[in-house]
């Protein structure tokens, strides 16, 4: 049965590009300087500054992950992407007065009519920096925090500082060290204990110029008890050259809190997407990636959960979707470093046509906790006779009464079930598309109504341009 | 002209030749009957019709109210109003048989219109009832674990709500029990009527009892060979084929 609301997500949606002038610009490629400059934009404090300086000393020393990764990531050329972009302009709190060029974008992104129906606030970022942040007044009383990383760190230093780079250290991984160098942008957010939020929070990630990267931040803290639901969404144009997403996002849920967190990765074909996503669960608390991958041309991202906290809860559920000239290679980690912690990863992908999926998972459990369950479920469906998959699970488990599971499935869609959904009046990409919602439709009635994505739709969309 | 014409059809699959200068008329309102030994080419028939890619066609036509069905993709066939049961049904996971036979109808609907939900079960539930199948079975994956006999039902159940104008059943006794033979057969007794043709391929007369055909035809190596009343599907069964045998050789 179909579900009523619905985000459109459309392929296309997002490739138009309106003219934009820049106040600032850190040019092309990357060096110390173009360093400097982000955090002399930003105004930042020496700290700040030192600790970018060191990002990018680990970006430098460390390899591109080839040995084990995709050998494209060798394409990305760091010379001639542009690291910082902004209209100068602070994140306006009513849409008539952000910029008529980018406002414009973002209404044809439907933005400010989603905000309108089922939000608690937006954040807008257009390339380096946010161009609309609001919230509903209501939640601002609560003593609820949500604005630019940018202003989170100049307003808030002593809550932002706390956990910044606590969840993802910088040397995590090479884009972890390039984000914690040039990042600019993401959401800061901060939920006091015991409040809970109805409604979602959502950003909106917009790239807008060619030869761009994109390095937004994002820190949340739900404190003790507090329950919060954030979404973000995601496009570009598609330029004839790549564009570079690396995003470093860090959950923080203190003790009994609820984050769910969900991703509707739609970015064009030309964005490597390499994003490095982590939460950190204390005591009871709970957290959950809803993450879905559909556009980029190459997705690298594993959300995580620590399970620091005695009875921890932490879940992935993906849905990656791979068609020609796209690898999603995208997975979960779960340490369960404290007794009692729970975690279940539900994946499923779909390649089409010559598109790739991969799955990478991680499930460990350092020093020795009791009675922690994981819970690994990943299945592949093939599409085509050239259609890739790949699983790679990793496994540790010490200590005692654990228990971990771990299946997978592959299937594909046969000639004979083509040919006899055909024979029902089906076109091809019509039996395809209701092939694939098959495949996805129980984990989808898992995510929240609001956010039942309308994968349907997009994939209908993606299925008539793969077939014939 | 009302009829589906088949006219010196020869098809072959990876190189082998199965349907060989078939001929048969099929016209709207009669029920015809296929007969013939195991792998003479009935299912074959069916298929070629239906416009499976697997196969080849190497000549002659087959015009659905005096339309050329050959080179068409199965879907066009499909919403041109022609309808295969298939012997041996295909399990689809993850979709369920509301859920597709929805989106078979959607198919057939201009850009824009939409199924309405609401008669579509009260239609769907109907003809569930008329087949004897139970209403849990509207949420089940397609055909996916069910009996043989049920995914033959589940066949007449989207026949009936996809009402097309010409029918192919192809062996849709076979692996019913004896109620389910009465009860799917009432289902396609129901659908006969003066606008549509229905041919029914089995191995036994005892099918024919229920559904009375208004012809029966042989097909034997690929061909048509005899074609005659109801009592010639009665006569196959006293005698076996081997007497064709000498027939086509004579
Ligand atoms: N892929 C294939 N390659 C080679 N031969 C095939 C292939 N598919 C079918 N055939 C052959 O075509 C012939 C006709 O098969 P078909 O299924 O049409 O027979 P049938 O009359 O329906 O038989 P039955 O009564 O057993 O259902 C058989 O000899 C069969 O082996
Ligand atoms: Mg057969």
């Amino acid at each position: 049965m179909s579900t009523s609301n619905q985000i459109a997500v459309d392929r296309e949606k997002g490739n138009f590009h309106f003219e934009t002038d820049y106040a600032y610009d850190a040019g092309v490629g990357l060096s110390e300087d173009v360093v400097k400059y982000v955090s002399g934009v930003k105004d930042e404090e020496p700290w700040l500054l030192d600790f970018r300086l060191k990002a990018l000393a680990a970006f430098e020393g460390k390899p591109l992950p080839t040995h084990w990764a995709s050998k494209d990531l060798e394409n990305i050329n760091f010379d001639q992407i542009r690291y910082y972009l902004s209209k100068g302009q602070k994140p306006s709190r009513t849409w008539e007065e952000v910029p008529d060029d980018v406002k414009n974008t973002f209404e044809r992104l439907g933005i400010p009519e989603q905000e309108r129906k089922f939000l608690a606030g937006v954040e807008a970022q257009f390339d380096s920096e946010a161009a609309y942040s609001r919230m509903k007044d209501d939640l601002e009383e609560k003593g609820v925090l949500f604005m630019g990383s940018t202003e989170g760190l100049k307003e808030y230093p002593e809550v932002f500082k706390k956990w910044f780079g606590k969840v993802i250290p910088t040397s995590d991984n090479k884009f972890s060290a390039l984000n914690s160098a040039v990042f600019s942008g993401g959401s800061f957010i901060y939920v006091p204990p015991g409040v809970k939020l109805e409604q979602p929070l959502q950003a909106y990630f917009r790239i807008n110029a060619e030869n761009f990267g994109q390095f937004e931040r994002t820190l949340i803290i739900a404190d003790e008890g507090a329950e919060i639901t954030y979404m973000e969404g995601c496009t570009a144009p598609k330029f004839e050259t790549s564009t570079l997403h690396s995003a470093v996002v860090e959950l923080v849920a203190l003790k009994g809190a609820k984050i769910q967190y969900i991703t509707v990765q739609n970015w064009s074909n030309n964005v490597f997407n390499l994003v490095t996503k982590r939460a950190l669960a204390e005591e009871e608390a709970e957290v959950r990636w809803i993450d879905c991958n559909i556009g980029s041309r190459l997705t690298m991202k594993y959300p995580g959960v620590i399970l620091k906290g005695r009875k921890a809860r932490g879940e992935v559920l993906s849905i990656a979707l791979a068609n020609d000239g796209q690898h999603q290679d995208t997975g979960a980690k779960m340490v369960h470093a404290a007794s009692e912690t729970t975690s279940n990863v539900i994946a499923k992908s779909i390649s089409i046509g010559k598109g790739r999926s991969s799955y990478r998972g991680l499930v460990e459990m350092p020093g020795r906790p009791s009675h922690c369950k994981n819970n690994t479920e990943c299945d592949a469906l093939l599409i085509n006779a050239e259609s890739e998959t790949d699983t790679y699970p990793a496994i540790t488990v010490r200590g005692r009464d654990n228990s971990v599971q771990h299946e997978a499935s592959v299937s594909k869609v046969s000639a004979e079930q083509i040919f006899y959904m055909q024979q029902r009046g089906m076109s091809e990409p019509e039996a395809m598309s209701l092939c694939v919602n098959g495949f996805v439709n129980d984990l989808i009635r898992e995510f929240p109504m609001e956010y039942s994505v309308e994968l349907k739709r997009l994939i209908d969309l993606e299925m008539e341009g793969s077939v014939g | 002209m009302s009829s589906l014409n088949i006219n010196n059809l020869s098809a072959s699959i990876e190189g082998k030749a199965i349907l060989d200068n078939l001929n048969l008329d099929l016209p709207a309102g009669e029920v015809h009957a296929v007969m013939g030994p195991n792998g003479s080419g009935k299912s074959t028939l069916s298929k070629v019709l239906a416009g499976h890619p697997d196969y080849e066609v190497t000549g002659g036509s087959a015009r659905l109210e005096g339309i050329e069905l050959l080179g068409l993709s199965p879907d066009e066939i499909a919403r041109m109003g022609l309808f295969l049961a298939f012997q041996y049904p295909i399990e689809v996971p993850g979709i369920s048989i509301a859920n597709f036979i929805r989106a078979a109808l959607q198919a057939r609907l201009p850009e824009g219109e939409s199924v309405k939900a609401v008669d579509y079960y009260k239609q769907l539930y109907e003809k569930m009832d008329e087949l004897g199948m139970d209403r849990t079975f509207t949420s089940r994956s397609l055909n996916e674990g069910f009996s043989g006999g049920e995914k033959k039902r589940c066949e007449i159940l989207q026949m009936s709500m996809l009402e097309p104008r010409y029918c192919i059943l192809d062996e849709t006794d076979s692996g019913l029990d004896i109620d389910a033979l009465r009860e799917v057969s009432l289902g396609v007794n129901r659908m006969k009527g003066p606008e549509r043709g229905m041919l029914v391929i089995t191995h036994y007369q005892r099918l024919l009892e229920y559904i009375v055909p208004d012809k029966v035809h042989v097909m034997w190596e690929g061909k048509v060979v005899l074609s005659g009343d109801k009592d010639l599907a009665l006569e196959l069964e006293q005698r076996g084929y081997d007497w064709i045998r000498n027939e086509v050789a004579a």
